[in-house]
């Protein structure tokens, strides 16, 4: 039976790491990711990954990790959602990190745990678990393809890449400052989550393990999208948390605007929605910490639901903020940027409701 | 392990050994119903969470599901008997909460064994939404109190024993505060039910109508004046009761009838209807699990307001899902299986037939308060937004223009 709620440990986990957030990026610096020149965040991610510790949340304390599991690491993405902090955790210390334990990486995952090393799994952002990863091409020189919309690439320091080879699909790292890679940095509706486009010109790589590898970058994106829920979560709470202050404290016509019946309905029913987030994303990430025969569904309920609430929950904070929400000087448009990506992120409802029927044996035809 | 831990194991323990002690003595298989179930009252194995002696253990409410798992493995009887909703998930919960202890010995028992089969006295045809206008009115005599009015939206009046009645006891006070709460007992000959029919053919519901009915003022629950914080107990109970009736196992409720459906008949099966399908599969799926988290949260003490989202929830899927199974059977959709004047024996949400859960499931979002009013609650006790308007509020009850 999965626990809904957190534990002691996790509550105090969220403490510190929102403790850091308040201070090191709030939304007015945050909001600087959107400038000409791209502000630098890489001071907040060391802050979170080597003096926190997050970085080795998912791994064993042999190899120098946290051991701790994806309850955790859920309470992190909660708190970076909240935040709309723009630290690559999704892309190395849940993405990457996990393809390479699952494929039997023991070296790389160290620099990783100990927030020294950065790196990002070569996927599309927008592949859904379960969906063909085709792969680059591998020869005697290297590695030879096209990765597009890539999430923390341009933060990485390793990129870790899945190859079409002889056998099947292989995981390969290669350096991203190699001879041969090149990272194109994208303008992106979600800023605050870059992404970019990798092209490999017979870089040079290692390989990860020699079993197949369809499994660990499934167990990572499985893990991404269980965990992805718990960042929709953040931004559905802070958007709602922010509305329900502003409805109090607006006046219009003589009385708080909050007051009226139209807008406490609505807020009365965003309530149920984002109360219903929290659920979805706790199962998703209790089941995929235990490696439960049930993640698989949890995972993909909680993106089908979480996705759209959040999403939801982003358009009624700028609805019902009025002309203030539209501005760009207040921060609702960070959320909905970042809720709308992230409803792309690991495969739309839609695509998980497929994913679903094969699961759950609703078969469309 | 913790201290805690070791301490909850000991008591899980200890619980097992208790039930297994019951079912020894009394073989589910052979005993009769209500010998069984006034068995596992005295072990305190009814409500753990109660007192010692009103069916429980003075345990925490947590170790209550353990211990419904175990009997229902076993085959025993429900507490309260058949059907006994209301009994059990709002008069139980009010009784041992507002009642003395000499109330709760008198009261709980019986109604654990189900030889009182309770019905609700709320609603009246001029107090719906608006509960607290009730006009019922209990006047005392000596040790009793003369009761006059009616009452509607009454399930299962005709068979209860014992009602759980709110009436006004001071019209000169503004309305919250001169309710009184009482248990009723629907044998007096002064109560007279006639059936109400409902949209879906059967009369689920009474009016009941009470002429100089006899309470004696040791069935008086709470203060005299202090029926309206009585009441709230009962109805954050009943929509609790009504929100987690979507089930703790996945598939139960209206979604499993679909899916059941969709299953058993591919000829019904299109692309469209199928992605309307997962959408309330999913949401079927994340209620439920709501359901299980505020279970969790609730391990100790009375629910709040917060059962409010989940009985809205509960309305809005089941209204839902029932519209779309009708259209999932396009031509039996056409037809309805009974139109008889009849009074069931219970409510089944997902008995029946597509049509009869159709506009049986129209009432979710009117029973045990409107989704509007539950709106309200959720916005006013919970988000704390400022309350209505309220023109009525201050002025004593007599003086309410009705």
């Amino acid at each position: 039976m999965s626990d809904l709620l957190y534990s002691d440990t996790e509550e105090a986990l969220r403490d510190s790491v929102r403790r850091l957030f308040a201070d090191r990026c709030p939304p007015e610096s945050v909001m600087r990711v959107y400038g000409p020149v791209p502000h630098d965040f890489s001071a907040v991610w060391h802050a979170l990954a080597a003096d926190l510790g997050m970085a080795g949340l998912l791994v064993p304390e042999q190899l120098g990790g946290a051991g701790a599991s994806a309850r955790e690491a859920a309470v992190v993405m909660e708190e970076i959602g909240r935040a709309v902090a723009p630290v690559p955790f999704l892309s190395s210390a849940v993405l990457a990190t996990v393809a390479l334990l699952e494929a039997g990486d023991t070296e790389t995952v160290k620099g990783l745990a100990a927030g020294s090393l950065t790196a990002a799994l070569a996927v599309p952002l927008s592949t859904a678990p379960g969906d063909a990863v085709a792969g680059v091409s591998v020869s005697g020189d290297g590695l030879t393809g096209r990765v597009t919309s890539v999430a923390g690439a341009s933060e990485a320091d390793v990129l870790v890449v899945p190859v079409a080879g002889p056998d099947g699909l292989e995981l390969h790292t290669v350096a991203r400052d190699a001879a041969g890679v090149d990272v194109s940095p994208l303008l992106a509706l979600d800023m605050t989550r870059p992404i970019a486009d990798l092209q490999f010109s017979s870089a040079a790589s290692s390989r990860v393990g020699t079993a197949s590898a369809e499994a660990a970058v499934r167990a990572s994106l499985e893990t991404g999208a269980a965990l992805l829920a718990s960042e929709q979560l953040g931004i559905a709470q802070w958007c709602f948390d922010t509305t329900l202050a502003y409805v109090k404290q607006r006046k219009q016509f003589g009385r708080a605007i909050g007051s009226y019946q139209a807008i406490k309905h609505r807020l009365a029913d965003l309530w149920i929605e984002v109360n219903s987030v929290a659920p979805a994303a706790r199962y998703a990430a209790d089941t995929c910490a235990r490696r439960d025969d049930d993640a698989p569904i949890a995972a993909a309920v909680a993106q089908a639901y979480c996705s759209g609430a959040a999403v939801h929950a982003a358009e009624e904070c700028v609805q019902l903020h009025g002309g203030i929400g539209m501005t760009w000087e207040y921060p609702a448009h960070l959320y909905l940027k970042r809720a709308k990506s992230d409803q792309l992120a690991f495969g739309t409802a839609y695509r998980h409701h497929a994913r679903l029927a094969d699961l759950v044996d609703l078969p469309v035809s | 392990m913790s201290a805690d831990d070791q301490a909850e194991q000991a008591i899980a323990e200890d619980l097992r050994g208790r039930v297994r002690a019951l079912l020894d003595e009394h073989d589910p298989k052979t005993s009769d119903p209500q010998d069984f179930l006034a068995a596992r009252f005295d072990a305190g194995l009814a409500w753990v969470y109660f007192p010692r002696g009103s069916g429980g253990l003075e345990l925490p409410r947590g170790f209550q599901s353990q211990v419904e798992a175990d009997l229902a493995a076993a085959g025993a009887p429900p507490g309260g008997g058949p059907h006994n909703g209301i009994g059990m998930g709002m008069a139980a919960p009010t009784i041992a909460a507002f009642g003395t202890a000499e109330q709760q010995r008198k009261f709980l028992r019986p109604l654990f064994t189900g030889e009182h089969f309770y019905c609700q006295l709320f609603s009246e045809p001029g107090a719906g939404s608006d509960l607290a206008g009730v006009s019922t009115r209990a006047v005392r005599d000596g040790d009793d109190w003369i009761v006059n009015g009616q009452k509607v939206w009454t399930s299962s009046a005709q068979k209860a024993q014992r009602a759980i009645l709110v009436a006004r006891t001071d019209p000169t006070v503004p309305k919250h505060q001169g309710m009184t709460y009482f248990v009723c007992d629907m044998t007096d000959p002064g109560v007279d039910v006639r059936p109400l029919r409902q949209i879906t053919g059967e009369a689920e519901f009474n009016e009941v109508f009470l002429t100089d009915v006899r309470i004696p003022d040791a069935n008086r629950l709470g203060p005299e004046g202090g029926g309206w914080k009585v009441a709230t107990t009962t109805l954050n109970n009943e929509r609790v009761a009504i929100g987690t009736l979507a089930g703790v196992a996945r598939e139960t409720g209206m979604i499993g009838k679909v899916a059941d459906a969709w299953r058993a008949e591919p000829q019904l099966r299109n692309p469209a209807m199928h992605d309307e399908l997962m959408r309330l599969w999913v949401e079927a799926e994340v209620a439920r699990l709501t359901g299980l988290r505020l279970r969790q949260r609730l391990t100790a003490g009375q629910p709040g307001p917060e059962g409010a989202g989940l009985k809205v929830t509960f309305a809005r899927l089941a209204q839902a899902i029932s519209g779309f199974e009708i259209e999932l059977h396009p031509e039996s959709g056409l037809r309805y299986d009974d139109w008889t004047m009849r009074q069931p024996e219970g409510v089944d949400f997902t008995g029946r037939e597509p049509g009869y859960r159709y506009l049986r499931a129209r009432g979710n979002s009117i029973e045990g308060g409107t989704s509007e009013i539950l709106r309200n609650t959720i916005a006013e006790r919970i988000l704390g937004l400022p309350p209505e308007h309220r023109v009525d509020k201050d002025i004593a009850f007599k003086d309410l223009d009705k």
